[in-house]
């Protein structure tokens, strides 16, 4: 065959790996043309809402559905008593506990789900809740976990026996009826020794606020019991579809089979759609109950309120070193506040996450992490926003450890960073708290991002700026923001990584069609991460046929192969290598069949591009395209006729992308207002599929670590009130607020992945929420702070500044 | 409640009529009532600009106003701005310029962005900044919806010189 193309046009033509090719998903959503679960609408579809407890604790006494049930529009009134027929008044939840579905006897967090009552519209179930009467008896409110571990109040009646002896929890022994574990890691008391016997110790306290998600769309399903066929189908807001459905059948006793999960297109998810919550428990049984669809959807109160939380930990470190800056041993303890289930979405073996990556960069011969994690009168669901089970908070911990330690040596952070990374030749590297780092080099990352902002150069002028505030030149101070930091994304391996005890592998299949195109379904779901671009990228790649050509499905159950689904950057980790392996699959059926075509041996083809080509016989090859033509349409011997492949992968360890970040910010002493001025982003997350899409997804991430890190908070007062339960009080960046980022790369891919890609989307927040953070107190740090918690919103940098005297 | 009112807006081009109660939200007009699903929901208090509407030439957050407030104007959302053989230079520049992640702020960001563009044809980026503050997006970081905003104003500008 003539071949007119060249190799470079052909390398084009795929669109595959490395080319930043536009977004297939965008022609939807641009035109209005989303398929949002809100969008759903089915015939006699009713709408589900909840009455929710004013209260933080509080016996029920009783609760009076009638008033509610003639109200007109109102079909039915479920509450805890109408669900404890069906055992459904309590659910397990993700980390080994149990959590009311609706409120059983009392409530335990204000916004808890109390009755659900279903009516024609929201407007009829509205009026619904209003007409449902709770009388309630108030208890005393544990919002502090410290105070919660030294209280006489037992929050939770199930964690004491008839003794009143607090009973084993999940994770072992409780040591008070309001602790739900202690986790450790590392070695006790050796890193207590080499702390103890250490010439400089820097010690910090620091808490880590509880914060949201907050996707701008809310959580919500629509479930559709058919009789008729004894079907359910459940749309929803769901980040691991196929682990909705497991959980919905062993909690309903409905056959997995007879159960039909979709996502359907998802309005971001940061961890928050994770987790299983009661609004889907109740609209299945009110489909049930009413035999029509019922729909769900979140308000932003209720989604603020009481869906899955983030952070909370307070953390407490001691880190020594040499008075040459080399550090010998760390040692963190955290009492973290669960709320009143320990409804995390972590794997079941580590309470804490994985917050045993605590060493973060760093070459720390010792140390030692225990965790408390306690119940109190707070909201549940504790999850990893976007970041891989609690890094976020580990490489917060590390990256003030490293500021506190550079003020206690009088050095500089930057040269403490450097004489500590762990040196590229040390990889694999296994860390003192166990985890096994795949591949890095930090020198060269870090040397690349000091010498793109000239480091030399801001610290000259940080200088200055310190002698023209002491002279009154000026009231504003600069803060230099450093962080470095080592994701761990990609959960996981099947020996150390489940949810609920299904193992945390992914899937992708691929079906080829006759005349060269496909279509791949894997066990994964976007909430605006691109897959649709940038797994066909992966396959373009694999099996030479045109991105273009290539569909990808994900999120439908009764198609898609079982997958753990999205969060903790585990998509292109864990997904893409499914597909990459059943890429190579589809390409060895194919070279056989390429072989039998050519009239050669199997051997004498080898794969380029998109065709095969007979060795040393440039001209004589068959494409991807007519071998699969040629699998559906001839009798090849020996083989079937076809071109499809499965491949779940279970992976051998998790990815380790890492990064190096550097914030410059100017802060006005005297309003405490702060300005971002230059923020630069070093990303290494391996090889990269679409630069485009990393490039955007490092600007997300940033902009929610900008919001972490400067304003946004779940705050609570003594009675368990949440103070901050809409977006006038919770503090979402907008356009006004949000720097440009400048952003850059290095290339180290993992040695164990088919492509070598670790995945991005979370590192952005994991390194940047540090970053803006220390940058703050950098600025402070010439006048004696040393630390000081966030959110550093203006407010709170006003009182740093007066504390230190800048005032005056 | 049989306090219904009588009521008349024109979506997109076309009449619409019906009667509704004094408390129904355009938002819930606009989604349940009329099919019309572009315009999102993501706060209910007038902070993200999910449900961006144009109500008679301003750009106006249909979660925090009335159907019944609405009567006898002409109203436009995302559906009414380009469609897929008939893209606004908007549309266009998001997609080119990677203005979009979840797609979920997008219709509202759209729509607030024509209203910027006509009220202001050639913004610098702060103009724009400010211009689109009432407008959230947890997945961009904004950057790349300015730089397609950008991008856009310069096409049409471009488009318009090219037609006088
Ligand atoms: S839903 Fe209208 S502004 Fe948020
Ligand atoms: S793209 Fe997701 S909120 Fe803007």
């Amino acid at each position: 065959m003539k071949d007119e193309v060249t190799r470079d046009e052909r390398i084009d033509n795929l669109k595959g790996m490395g080319c930043s090719r536009k977004r297939v998903e965008d022609a939807r959503f641009t035109q209005g043309k989303g398929n949002y679960v809100d969008d759903i609408k089915l015939d006699g579809m009713l709408f589900g809402d909840f009455v929710r407890s004013p209260y933080a604790h509080a016996r029920i006494k009783n609760i009076d559905t009638a008033a509610a049930l003639e109200v007109p529009g109102v079909l039915a009134v479920l509450t805890a008593a109408d669900l404890e027929p069906l055992g459904l008044h309590w659910m397990p939840t993700l980390a080994g506990d149990k959590q009311m579905v609706l409120a059983d006897g009392k409530v335990l967090f204000q916004g808890q789900e109390v009755a659900f009552v279903v009516a024609e519209d929201r407007y009829a179930a509205a009026d619904g809740m209003e007409a449902v009467e709770v009388e309630y008896e108030e208890l005393s409110v544990i919002v502090d976990p410290f105070e919660a571990l030294k209280s006489d109040v037992v929050l939770r009646e199930d964690t004491v026996d008839e003794n009143g002896k607090p009973t084993d929890g999940a994770h072992g022994p409780r040591n008070h009826p309001n602790h739900i574990f202690t986790w450790e890691a590392g070695d006790k008391d050796p890193t207590e020794e080499v702390i103890a016997n250490a010439e400089i110790v820097a010690e910090e306290e620091m808490y880590y606020h509880r914060t949201h998600p907050c996707p701008l769309e809310t959580c919500g399903c629509v479930a559709s019991m058919d009789k008729v066929n004894g079907k359910l189908t459940l749309w929803g807001t769901f980040q691991a579809p196929h682990a909705i459905r497991t959980i919905v059948s062993l909690i309903s006793g409905l056959e997995e089979h007879n159960i039909r999960v979709i996502s359907p297109d998802i309005g971001g998810g940061f961890g928050n759609k994770v987790g299983a919550y009661p609004g889907y428990v109740c609209s299945v049984v009110a489909s049930i109950v009413t035999g029509k669809p019922v729909k769900w959807i979140e308000d932003r109160m209720d989604n603020l309120m009481t869906t899955a939380f983030a952070r909370d930990y307070w953390m407490k470190g001691k880190i020594s070193a040499t008075p040459e800056g080399k550090i010998t041993g760390l040692h963190c303890h955290v009492t973290a506040d669960h709320g009143g289930f320990d409804a995390c979405a972590d794997p079941t073996k580590f309470p804490a996450g994985f917050m045993n990556i605590c060493t973060g960069s760093y070459d720390i011969p010792t140390a030692y992490l225990a965790v408390d994690g306690v119940y109190t009168n707070k909201a549940p669901g504790g999850v990893s926003y976007r970041c891989s089970f609690r890094v976020t908070e580990a490489v917060y911990f590390i990256e003030r450890m490293i500021e506190v330690l550079a003020i206690k040596l009088d050095m500089d952070a930057a040269e403490l960073r450097r004489i500590n990374f762990i040196k590229k030749e040390q990889f694999p590297y296994t860390a003192a708290l166990g985890w096994e780092y795949d591949s890095g080099d930090y020198h060269t990352a870090w040397d690349k991002a000091l010498k793109a902002v000239d480091y030399d150069g801001l610290r000259a002028e940080q200088a200055q700026r310190v002698a023209d505030f002491k002279a009154g030149k000026t009231r504003k101070l600069m803060g230099i923001g450093l962080s470095f930091f080592t994701e761990i994304v990609g959960a996981g391996p099947v020996k150390n990584c489940d949810i609920l005890g299904l193992g945390m592998f992914d899937s992708c299949e691929i079906r080829i069609h006759p005349t060269g195109s496909a279509i791949a379904r894997l066990g994964t779901i976007s909430q605006g991460q691109g897959h649709a671009t940038t797994f066909a990228q992966i396959l373009a790649s694999e099996i030479g046929l045109p991105a273009d050509s290539i569909t990808i499905e994900e999120g439908d159950t009764d198609t898609a192969p079982y997958g753990l689904g999205t969060y903790g950057s585990r998509s292109t980790p864990v997904a893409g290598a499914a597909t990459a392996m059943a890429g190579r699959k589809i390409r060895a059926k194919a070279q056989m069949i390429a072989a039998y075509l050519l009239e050669v041996h199997d051997n004498d083809v080898e794969f380029d591009v998109d065709r095969f080509v007979v060795k040393g016989a440039p001209e004589r090859f068959k494409t991807m395209k007519e071998v699969a033509f040629a699998a559906y349409n001839q009798a090849i011997p020996g083989i079937e006729p076809g071109l499809e492949a499965v491949s779940y992968y279970d992976p051998p360890n998790m990815t380790y992308p890492f990064g190096a970040y550097i914030c410059v910010m100017d802060i006005d002493v005297d309003t405490g207002v702060t300005d971002i001025r230059r923020f630069y982003a070093l990303d290494d997350c391996g090889t990269r599929i679409n630069p485009m899409i990393i490039e955007g997804q490092v600007h997300g991430g940033l902009t929610e670590a900008l919001a972490v890190a400067l304003g946004q908070e779940i705050a609570y007062d003594n009675m368990g009130n949440v103070k901050t339960g809409t977006l006038m009080d919770f503090f979402l960046p907008t356009a006004w607020e949000v720097p440009n980022y400048e952003t850059d790369y290095t290339v180290t891919p993992s040695p164990h992945h088919p492509i070598g890609a670790k995945g991005v989307g979370e590192s952005p927040h994991v390194g940047g929420v540090p970053c803006f953070s220390n940058a703050v107190q950098d600025a402070f740090r010439p006048f004696g702070n040393t630390h000081t918690n966030m959110p550093h919103d203006h407010w709170r940098i006003w009182k740093t500044a007066n504390g230190l005297g800048l005032h005056d | 409640m049989s306090n219904k009112m009588h009521i008349k807006l024109n979506v997109n081009g076309k009449d619409e009529e019906f009667l509704a109660e004094p408390r129904e939200l355009l938002i819930y007009t606009l989604r349940e009532r009329l099919n019309i699903t572009g315009p999102h929901i993501g706060c209910e208090t007038s902070h993200c600009g999910a449900c961006t509407v144009t109500i008679d030439g301003k750009s106006v957050k249909s979660c925090t106003m009335f159907a019944a407030q609405a009567d006898g104007k002409e109203i436009t959302t995302i559906e009414g701005i380009g469609g897929p053989d008939d893209l606004h230079p908007l549309q266009a520049a998001f997609k080119e310029h990677h203005g979009l992640q979840c797609g979920y702020c997008t219709p509202g960001m759209i729509t607030r962005a024509t209203k910027l563009l006509e009220e202001n044809p050639n913004p610098t980026e702060e103009e724009i900044r400010f211009g689109m503050a009432g407008n959230i997006c947890r997945c961009t970081g904004y950057q790349n919806i300015i730089k397609s905003i950008q991008a856009a104003a310069a096409e049409m500008s471009a488009a318009k010189e090219a037609a006088e």
